[in-house]
């Protein structure tokens, strides 16, 4: 108990100091930090896959945007003085948040004590989908529409991304490339290290059908260590206009939609799976999404192609 | 045996959790960048390999154990070769020499 308080204190403490740092980059620290304490307190929560995306997604992954994007920003000049926002301005942003704030802490007294939960109904009907963990049906079988759409939001973030490059860049490898030395020490670890991630993130990928794991935090692990590559001058990134590429990234959400079309033919729903064939067509839906999930992510990090500065 | 294996993590991990408290002393106290990467790899290796020992003797089996010490082999290849990047920024002839 004493535990929980403290770490809740901490927390709030991580982010309040996140949102007072001054640096972009001492404010990204910050944030990394909480996501890693808050992965912890999903951990004490007993929610052991919030836990695992928490860190990998909402730490590891966006920690990394984060800072890539603050490296860029770091590279161009302070915004003229009419682009800041006036005294107005920053008032009432502050009195809005304060607003909200406020009406959040008033609604949660409010809520039901205990909260409406259909778990029950999930723990019944697990057996129909011919997975082990709860989470994990959830995601791919009850709500898969919600899984659908979030894959679908992730390539068109990717797509915005890509959008935003000069034609120029448009036939360059993604992404900067840091050691040119294949002695250098992140070409050790790059060698070294890869094999290991590959394995662990199929591992979790794969346990996530009866344990804490999944797609998402299995992808976040393999784009994790194809970016690792792609720095260590390992391989070499695609440029965007690269077809397999480009096919890698539509294929995951493509075998969704098309699995979930023909719900309609076989049982007369969208995204139903026929009873007996659940797992197998789960299994299938989820490889290549798999593979998407992780191109999509390692290729948001890389982010535009970035000219030698040297 | 299991009170003897019972004393033995308590040790192990407070002996742990001090060398992660001298390393954030380090960390915070030391006047340049290298002396504060070397406390903080101290705490990282040393620390972290006194917990994983602390917790080998409550693992329930042998697979569990492994896990355990494959974390800590992780940690050490991560923090060893981390460090050797950001020094190699911050050493004072430059990053490249």
């Amino acid at each position: 108990m004493a535990f929980d308080i403290g770490l809740t204190f901490l927390v709030l403490g991580v982010a309040a100091w996140t949102i007072a740092a001054r640096e972009t980059f001492a404010a990204v620290v910050g944030f990394v930090a909480y996501g890693l304490l808050l992965a912890l307190i999903w951990v004490r929560l007993a929610a052991p896959d919030v836990a695992l995306t928490e860190a990998a997604l909402g730490s590891g992954l966006t920690g990394g945007l984060l800072i890539g994007a603050g490296s860029r920003l770091r590279v161009s000049q302070s915004p003229p003085a009419e682009e800041t926002p006036g005294v107005a301005l920053k008032t009432a942003a502050a009195v809005l948040c304060i607003l909200i704030s406020a009406g959040l802490a008033a609604i949660v007294p409010l809520l039901p004590d205990p909260a409406p939960t259909l778990a029950p109904q999930v723990a019944a009907n697990i057996a129909a989908t011919g997975l082990g963990n709860p989470v994990t049906a959830v995601l791919m079988a009850y709500r898969a529409i919600d899984t659908l759409l979030e894959i679908v939001v992730l390539l068109l973030a990717l797509v915005g991304v890509w959008s935003l490059m000069p034609d120029s860049d448009w036939g360059l490898p993604l992404g900067s490339r840091v050691a040119d030395d294949p002695d250098s020490v992140l070409t050790f670890i790059a060698q070294l290290l890869i094999p290991v991630g590959i394995l662990v993130g199929i591992h979790i990928f794969w346990v996530g059908s009866i344990a804490p794991g999944g797609e998402f935090q299995g992808a976040t692990i393999l784009a994790a260590m194809w970016i690792l590559a792609s720095m260590a001058g390992l391989v070499d990134a695609p440029a965007v206009t690269r077809r397999w590429l480009r096919l890698v990234l539509v294929i995951g959400p493509a075998v969704f939609l098309a699995i979930g079309l023909a719900g309609f033919a076989l049982t007369g729903a969208f995204l139903a799976y026929p009873e007996s064939h659940a797992k197998l067509l789960i299994l299938i839906i989820e490889i290549p999404l798999t593979l998407a999930i992780a191109a999509t992510l390692a290729l948001l990090v890389a982010g535009p192609p970035k000219r030698a500065q040297r | 045996m299991s009170l003897v294996l019972n004393v033995l993590s308590v040790l192990a991990v407070c002996a742990g959790g001090f060398f992660f408290l001298a390393g954030t002393v380090g960390l915070l106290r030391f006047p340049d960048p290298l002396c504060r990467l070397h406390a903080l790899t101290k705490a990282d290796n040393l620390g972290l390999g006194l917990v994983v020992l602390g917790l080998l003797f409550q693992a329930a089996n042998p697979l569990a154990a492994l896990k355990l010490v494959a974390v800590w082999l992780l940690a050490l290849l991560a923090g060893a070769t981390v460090a050797q990047l950001i020094a190699h920024l911050a050493r004072p002839s430059g990053p490249r020499a």
